[in-house]
């Protein structure tokens, strides 16, 4: 039952998604850093969702493997980001 | 019986468990950002106390963590059973590094009395506390995690030694090393929420 | 493994594995045994329960004290809801008939992952005996009920403690089923069952499956934060450390409501099967059933916040729980007139799984339409935290679950055991157990509406009248229950041993393998080609 042919990710493009998560994390260092008020967390926030796609996409395979996958993971993001805007009817409005 | 194999179903159980992990920390996040949402100023000067170059190595380590044991994986499929057992060292060796840095981190926190129900943390009031609170439950639970990541490791590691994992039966790499992204992922979340408040 | 121990003609029951006796069963990964293993655990603890909460209505047949005190009440009343909830509804159904029947109903020989599915039985007895120990052992038995509110939780000097840690491992056990479930569905299923192919019970299985998946870590991890609490002073619920005790509550419901989904869902698959075998008739809309199913699993996370309409939420909040729990209100009628439809015109064959299908539709319907009462905030507000949400609940969990559980234990059972049980004592038991269910929990809303306040020793002299009809009518289901119980024990001991397939006219899988299965259900797996519920040709 198991199938035969599966994407090897070559040692280069490992290498590149490093170098990329790396250039992220100093930005997402040096940009908090800076006075922007609530754009802070927002920024980081971004930065840290960005991290996270490729991480998923590239280290755990989610590009390669099959599109149910990726559905999975995109509606358990939902579920959750609902939860907390439906936790913040109550805390945003006491 | 008839051994069955499947190795996507495998794969499939292990995102499901996964799942299950991002929502365990999912709500340890929803109750960071209740909290901080009624202390910002709090939470400000409870980051301000974490040491942001301890976090950043830390990050920067894990994230190599991470690509040498997706290396590993690619390494297994092309059947270089030398080089991958190389990269899962590594990744060992990254993970020991990372709770050592921990422990020191913790450490200093502890010094400074900022642990829970530490007499000096109950005189900075609810916000600090609870900024605290939630620094050593979700480091605290983070870090249990990658002790499991260890242990898992070294079975791995073991497997592959015994030819019981190899370039065609790898599934127990590609599902510890998913374990490990997810360790991964939590921590690309709690850095910037913990470290870099400004 | 010689020919007479041959997997393909031996019953799961006879089959003699590396392991003898009692070993045979608790390290077996036959899901048939495991699903046995859970039916027995489930049904000693059931009757623990069930005594306790008939001890309890004992002490509320007269105002003051009875048999006991408040603090023996409290003490009951915890322990009657953990064993209850955690260890009998929430495992409920899946563990027992969806680890029995999904495999044989899929036309798979197991679970994808048989050791896993072992573990978790594991992780429950070993959850169970550390709730366990609650009881024994340190301060005295809990007294929070079994929702752990905070702050009590951390501020009674009772063994809250393991009671929490406890329902904490049993909650590895509930992930591991939905685990196994979600990826068995996806990946066994016999060559030809498309989704839309497969019968109900599975369907619904699936839906539970996800939601246990998806709610059972958020109860891991407020149970975490409860520990942490009481061990270190975390802060994180303590209003005296600037915690809000409320959160608490929010965490507590977005499992705890999806939890009853947990324990419906299953429920109204086993209808959804039944209903159509003994009308001899395809079911009425199947996919109204199989996508109101996903309906209710995916609305029922959002709308925890009704159990919390006089915690001190904001105004927006209410609202916004109280116009989603309507909306989760719409699937489960659709079931509710997919049943009926179904009944409709067909050929009824009143037999005792029949009995049990009809009068869970009845009870569900009390337990439904009371609960929009409460989904609603003006009246809400009035029988908030009285019998009336006893009442309720009990109509849903015990009247749902409960009956839906007892009707496929009395259509599957001679799958199950290959033996037959006494169809007389079995419609008497159904009879005396629904007179007494009904003379139990109805009072309770009247009581309720009238301000009768839950978890209470005691009462004002006003609520004497409801309360004795509410204690007898506690007597007479138990009776009925005795009788239940002692002719399925008996039945599955020395009942009328039978081969017969199919005894009901069955269409699903299950009615096409041997009885009882043999260890791999299928000599060969069978091409699906008819849809679940052909009656029509
Ligand atoms: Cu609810």
């Amino acid at each position: 039952m198991s199938e035969e042919k599966h994407h090897i990710v070559s040692y280069r493009t490992h290498a590149f998604v490093l170098l990329a998560l790396l250039v992220l994390t100093g930005i997402s260092v040096a940009i908090t850093q800076l006075e922007m008020g609530p754009m802070n967390t927002l920024a980081a926030m971004i930065i840290a969702g960005i991290k996270a796609a490729i991480v998923l996409a590239w280290f755990m395979h989610l590009k390669f493997e099959s599109r149910f996958f990726a559905f999975m993971v995109s509606a358990v993001v939902v579920v959750f980001l609902l939860v907390l805007l439906v936790t913040f009817f109550d805390y945003s409005y006491r | 019986m008839t051994v069955h194999r499947d190795d996507l179903g495998d794969k499939m159980g292990m995102w499901l468990f996964i799942f299950t992990e991002l929502l365990l920390f999912g709500m340890l996040f929803v109750v960071y950002a209740v909290y901080r949402s009624m202390h910002p100023e709090a939470f400000k000067l409870g980051g301000d106390e974490l040491d942001v170059v301890m976090g950043t190595i830390n990050t920067i380590i894990l994230l190599i963590s991470s690509m040498t044991v997706a290396m590993s994986i690619s390494a297994m499929q092309k059947g270089n059973k030398k080089l991958a057992l190389t990269l899962l060292t590594i990744t060992l060796i990254i993970a020991v590094v990372f709770l050592v840095n921990k422990y020191f981190e913790w450490g200093a926190k502890f010094e400074y009395g900022f642990n829970p129900g530490a007499p000096e943390l109950l005189e900075l009031g609810p916000g600090t506390i609870l900024f605290f609170g939630l620094y050593f439950i979700m480091t605290g639970i983070h870090a249990l995690h990658i002790i499991i990541g260890i242990a898992l490791f070294i079975y791995v590691f073991w497997q592959i030694r015994k030819d019981k994992i190899h370039q065609t039966d790898y599934v127990w790499l590609e599902n510890t090393g998913l374990y490990w992204h997810l360790v991964d992922l939590i921590w690309i979340f709690l850095f910037p929420l913990f470290y870099l408040i400004h | 493994m010689s020919e007479a121990n041959n997997a393909h003609n031996v019953s799961y029951l006879e089959y003699k594995g590396q392991y003898k006796g009692l070993f045979a069963w608790i390290f077996s990964t036959d899901h048939k045994r495991i699903g046995l293993l859970y039916l027995y655990t489930m049904l000693l603890f059931f009757s623990v329960a069930a005594i306790l909460g008939l001890l309890m209505k004992t002490q509320l047949i007269a105002p003051g004290y009875t048999i006991m005190g408040p603090q023996t009440y409290n003490s009951l009343f915890t322990l009657h809801g953990i064993i209850m909830i955690f260890i009998i509804v929430v495992p409920g159904l899946p563990a027992v008939f969806g680890n029995f029947f999904l495999p044989i109903m899929i036309g798979a020989k197991d679970v994808a992952f048989p050791k896993l599915n072992l573990l978790s039985w594991w992780f429950y007895i070993i959850g169970i005996l550390i709730v366990l120990t609650s009881q024994f052992m340190g301060d005295g038995p809990p007294d929070t009920g079994w929702t752990f509110y905070a702050p009590y939780s951390f501020r009674t000097p009772t063994n809250v403690l393991p009671a929490v840690f406890g329902a904490f491992v049993m909650g590895f056990s509930s992930i591991l089923t939905g685990i196994n479930f979600v990826v068995t569905i996806h990946r066994m299923r016999a060559p030809g069952m498309t989704w839309f192919k497969m019968p109900l019970f599975p369907w619904t299985l699936y839906g539970t499956a996800w939601i246990q998946i998806l709610a059972t870590p958020v109860i891991g991890i407020t149970l975490l934060l409860i520990i942490a609490e009481r061990l270190m002073g975390i802060g994180i619920f303590d209003p005296a450390l600037g915690g809000d005790p409320i959160l608490y509550q929010h965490l507590f419901w977005i499992y705890s409501h999806p939890a009853v989904y947990i324990m419906i869902l299953p429920g109204m698959g086993a209808i959804s099967e039944i209903i159509p075998v003994f009308s001899r008739k395809t079911i009425f809309g199947y996919k109204a059933i199989v996508l109101s199913t996903m309906a209710i699993a995916f609305v029922g996370y959002f709308v925890w916040g009704h159990h919390m309409f006089t915690s001190g939420m904001s105004g927006r909040a209410l609202y916004a729980f109280s116009f989603l729990t309507f909306l989760v209100a719409i699937p489960s009628a659709i079931k509710v007139f997919n049943w009926v439809s179904t009944m409709h015109r067909g050929s009824l064959h009143m037999q005792t799984p029949f009995y049990w299908a009809v009068s869970f539709i009845f009870v569900f319907m009390i337990g439904g339409l009371t609960g929009l009462v409460l989904g609603s905030l003006a009246t809400n507000v009035h029988v908030h935290d009285t019998h009336f949400v006893v009442a309720h609940f009990h109509f849903i969990v015990f009247g749902g679950t409960g009956y839906a559980f007892m009707a496929a234990l009395h259509y599957w059972f001679p799958k199950m055991f290959g033996r037959m049980y006494d169809m007389n004592w079995a419609n008497l038991g159904w009879g005396i157990f629904f007179i007494g269910f009904n003379t139990l929990y109805l009072p309770m809303f009247y009581l309720g509406i009238m301000g009768m306040p839950r978890r209470y020793y005691d009462y004002l002299p006003d609520f004497h009248g409801g309360n004795i009809v509410s204690s007898l009518g506690a007597w007479v289901m138990v009776s009925g229950i005795v009788i239940i119980f002692a002719n399925l024990i008996r039945s599955a001991r020395h009942g009328e041993k039978t081969s017969d397939k199919n005894p009901w006219g069955g269409k699903t899988l299950e009615w096409q393998v041997d009885t009882p299965p043999t260890l791999e259900n299928f000599e060969e797996i069978p091409t699906i080609v008819k849809g679940p519920y052909d009656y029509e040709d």
